[in-house]
């Protein structure tokens, strides 16, 4: 199929960026939209201009590098999925795609579509562990039965990427999907709970200091998140979080 | 340097080599180690946990890491589980146990001590992870779940759905926050290593680009430990994460670290089947899919040709008319024979014209039957009787799904067909790379102060890796091993005080990595960067893959070495170094490749036999029960081949550490 892409091209942070047109042909559907990326990118270097820089890595949509903004939506038109993931076959011939970076404040653009997320970092050094020694000499494993749906449920909330499309998605550029996954899976297992009202105190009010909006209760995070992450984690975080006040 | 010394303590039972050991070594004390840098490069599992366990003790830690944060390792990806001895199904697992199950599916090509301590520590590892607080899957009772993984009889794995690496990477990724938090770490993200800077012999220090400004950085230490992972992207196409590179792995060689075994590479059975030229990367499905999941082609060649033309779907093809060619030649394991002969019989198939897509490279991994014995265990457990057949399969899909619904939903989203109502296509990758930097006993390679930890060194896996067991080194030697072991070499340096940068060796380091930077960005040659890669991969998948022979290493390694030549003539980088530039980048990567790729074929070359995941067409059983199978040759190749650089990949000198195998006795591997 042939393509009409529009890309943010932006060289440096503090450039200002515009949307450039850029044709593609021969695009097979099977070709996921990083591939299909490859291809304009060679194209590219084959003429002597710069490729586009975007974020990537392992491309079986588990590292939360991919970062696009396709069409308005964070990894595009599908659901559960990341850039990586997105196949062509969503797309057909003649189509105009729009490819944008991850837009926040706390996002800063580094390049073209490449964007800072190392915001979701500093909140998880204020608090996105549990204090325990590295040493190895802790307790058998077995010593500290977890019921099963316990476990599951901190599971699910682990198993967020870290991609910020909750961040990207959301109108007040929020990250609470984000930190209320972290917090939640902490807060479901016994091992968390000792400190588990300074981590949601440091983590949210970490978050406030990186720029991040407050949440409205629109869900399109939800709706965005690559990993299913539910809204039910950020009614968790803010539980634990006035538990937390209430005591401090 | 010419001698290798394994270090491996001497006139102690093997059991209690480690133990002792650790009790003779010199430590550092806590005040002194305020007073050590420890350089850590890569920030995956192993070097992640490396990281967090040094701050703790109390070194100061410098971190550095290609992605933009170390939670984004490729050891993220990794899906089916962990090893570790713990019995707690006590199905009779012991340390010793999955220490012979190691050396024995690594085909006798590992260290024996080294591989006893890792199942040791591996009980360790998971009570650790627990500590932290990584959700692992837990039976109805609260404790933890097992499975059994290929080339096993026990259930030794530990998991956390599909996604145990990234709970472990996550886990690991915690305890660095928690340093980073209390400033024993310092991170640099978006950092490479370029080079490596050595004072008096020793490694002191690392030159670095800041992949986001371009700026050329110059960091010193009093160790240097290399965490940099594999090198199966020189295939071009493998199941790594595309920035996985050898880079840091291939400088310390240049300057003196022996390469090891580097032919040794795992090809993984159970992935994604290429579809077309424009791939630029393969997704595995985790190995744990063949508990359930059961291998096969159709036995007629008009099924095949139907299939392919699209006339036939294969759930029209009878049960007698498959082939389930794993059950059939290897009884006693059946599709859970380990990676190297599963990825062999897999080809075999596809050679003799049996594969079930397009390209012919697909055979199928049907959960048919799985499906329908969980829904009638289920039945039977929900009360249900005179279930239909419908209601038997969708009991059955959910346990399935439970098990392995991210696979399943991943597989759906790349192929566009839905594996519970269709069996899934799959055909072997490069997956993991068992050769690497050669290190002692103590994990330090060949030059002093810099050591080399998880899929960057050479040690315990021999010549093929068994499932669930990367996971476990990575851990193993961050977490465990090099924390002690480092001590020893570090208390020599408590009175050396800060290391300068300032000196002629950083000053001769930088030069160099300035000048190869300023070569890519003013070269203005005709092709790019992927164009050399694509064409290198190509060589190795061919004549450096499954199977080798004599003939095509030769030609591989004259065909590399004129690929090389080429680039470095014609190779174009456009933009700038002063700035983001990802192309300047993987220029670098690949020009590291191109001299691994003939060294990789050298190495072949010389191993004239078959071992692990290395099938030399010359060495095969001729007759026997054995007939057609793999032939290793332990009189002649029970050693680790260990390079030295010299110049050119091709002038490399071969080191020899000859293995003992003084607990083990060396056996043909057998799976019939």
């Amino acid at each position: 199929m042939n393509l009409t892409l529009k890309i943010w091209r932006q060289k440096g942070p503090k450039d200002k960026g515009q949307m450039v047109d850029y044709q593609v042909s021969d695009i097979s559907e099977h070709m996921s939209f990083l591939e299909m990326m490859d291809v304009l990118n060679e194209e590219l270097i084959a003429r002597g201009e710069e490729p586009v820089a975007f974020d990537h890595d392992c491309r079986e949509g588990i590292c939360g590098m991919c970062s696009m903004f396709i069409n308005g939506e964070a990894h595009g038109p599908d659901r559960g999925i990341t850039t990586c993931q997105l196949h062509m076959r969503m797309f057909k011939d003649g189509d105009t795609i729009t490819i944008e970076p991850f837009r926040a404040k706390a996002f800063p653009v580094i390049k073209d579509l490449v964007v800072d997320r190392s915001s979701f970092d500093r909140i998880q050094h204020a608090g996105g562990y549990i204090s325990v020694n590295t040493s190895g000499n802790t307790q058998d494993a077995n010593a500290l039965p977890i019921a099963k749906e316990a476990a599951d449920k901190a599971m699910d909330a682990a198993t967020c990427i870290g991609c910020g499309a909750c961040v990207a998605t959301c109108k007040n550029a929020s990250a609470m999907l984000f930190v209320g996954a972290k917090v939640s899976q902490y807060a479901l297992l016994p091992q968390g709970q000792v400190e588990a009202a300074d981590r949601v105190l440091a983590m949210v009010n970490q978050m406030d200091e990186e720029g991040f909006g407050n949440c409205t209760n629109t869900g399109a995070c939800e709706i965005e998140c690559p990993k299913g992450i539910s809204l039910e984690n950020i009614a968790r975080m803010n539980s634990e979080f006035l538990k937390a006040s209430l005591k401090g | 340097m010419a001698i290798l010394d394994s270090k491996v303590p001497q006139g102690v039972p093997l059991k209690d080599k480690w133990t002792t050991y650790k009790d003779k070594i010199n430590l550092v004390n806590p005040a002194n180690k305020r007073l050590i840098d420890v350089i850590v490069v890569g920030t995956g599992l192993a070097g992640g946990s490396a990281s967090a366990t040094l701050a703790e003790l109390g070194y100061n830690v410098k971190a550095f890491a290609y992605q933009d944060s170390p939670r984004r390792a490729h050891s993220i990806a990794a899906q089916g589980g962990i090893n570790a001895a713990k019995n707690y199904q006590g199905d009779g697992d012991s340390f010793y146990r999955l220490f012979y199950d190691t050396v024995k599916g690594g085909d006798y090509r590992s260290r024996e001590a080294n591989v006893y301590r890792l199942a040791e520590v591996s009980a360790n590892i998971i009570d650790q992870c627990v500590a932290q607080g990584v959700p692992f899957a837990r039976d109805y009772g609260g404790l933890l779940d097992n499975r059994s993984f290929g080339g096993v009889l026990v259930s030794r794995t530990f998991y956390a759905k599909g996604q145990t690496g990234q709970q472990l990477l996550l886990g690991a990724y915690s305890a660095m926050n928690r340093q980073i938090a209390r400033g024993k770490i310092e991170m640099f993200n978006r950092h490479e290593m370029l080079d490596i800077v050595i004072v008096d012999g020793k490694a002191r220090g690392i030159i670095a680009r800041n992949l986001v400004t371009g700026e050329i950085e110059r960091h010193s230490a009093h160790a240097v430990v290399i965490a940099s992972g594999g090198y199966g992207n020189v295939y071009f196409l493998s199941t790594n994460a595309m920035g996985s590179n050898a880079t840091a792995a291939w400088k310390i060689h240049k300057k003196g670290a022996f390469f090891a075994n580097p032919c040794y590479t795992q090809i993984h059975p159970t992935c994604i089947p290429r579809s077309g030229d424009y791939q630029s990367k393969l997704t595995l499905m985790s190995e744990s899919l063949r508990n359930d999941g059961r291998i096969w082609v159709p036995k007629k060649m008009e099924d095949v040709l139907a299939i392919r033309e699209g006339k036939l779907k294969p759930t029209q093809i009878e049960e007698e008319d498959r082939d389930y060619y794993l059950e059939r030649r290897y009884p006693a394991f059946g599709n859970l024979v380990p990676r190297d002969v599963a990825s062999r019989a897999a080809k075999e198939r596809c050679d003799a014209g049996y594969g079930v897509n397009a390209t012919g490279e697909a055979v199928y991994l049907d959960f048919k039957s799985a499906i329908e014995r969980y829904g009638k265990e289920q039945a039977k457990i929900q009360g249900i009787s005179n279930a239909s057949k419908e209601r038997i399969t969708e009991l059955g899909e959910k346990i399935v799904e439970a098990k392995y619904g991210n696979l399943f939903q991943m597989y759906e989203k790349i192929v566009d067909e839905d594996p519970y109502k269709t069996p899934m296509m799959i055909y072997p990758a490069t997956h993991y790379t068992m050769g690497g930097i050669w290190v002692d006993y103590n994990l330090m390679t060949t030059i002093p102060g810099c050591y080399a930890i998880g899929e960057a060194n050479f040690s315990d896996h021999g010549a093929n890796r068994l499932g669930a067991s990367a996971l476990m080194q990575g851990l193993a030697d961050g977490y465990f091993v090099l924390p002690y072991t480092i001590g020893d070499y570090l208390a020599d340096d408590i009175r050396t005080g800060k290391i300068s940068t300032d000196t002629k060796e950083f000053d001769e380091a930088e030069k160099s990595v300035r000048e190869r930077i300023d070569f890519f960005i003013n070269n203005k040659g005709e092709h790019s960067v992927d164009y050399y890669h694509k064409k290198l991969g190509k060589i190795m998948w061919e004549k450096c893959g499954m199977s080798r022979n004599e003939e095509g290493l030769k030609t591989a390694m004259s065909e590399i070495k004129a690929l090389r030549e080429d680039f470095w003539k014609n190779v174009t980088v456009p933009g700038g170094k002063d700035e983001m530039n990802p192309e300047l980048e993987k220029a670098g990567r690949v020009a590291d490749f191109l001299e691994l790729g003939e060294l990789f074929a050298k190495d072949a070359l010389e191993r004239n036999e078959s071992c692990g995941g290395h099938f030399r067409e010359e060495s095969v059983e001729l007759d026997g029960m054995q007939k057609g199978e793999a032939k290793r040759d332990d009189e002649n190749y029970a050693y680790v081949a260990a390079w030295e650089y010299k110049g050119e990949p091709g002038d490399a000198v071969l080191h020899k550490e000859e293995l003992e195998f003084k607990d083990i006795e060396l056996k043909q591997r057998s799976y019939k």
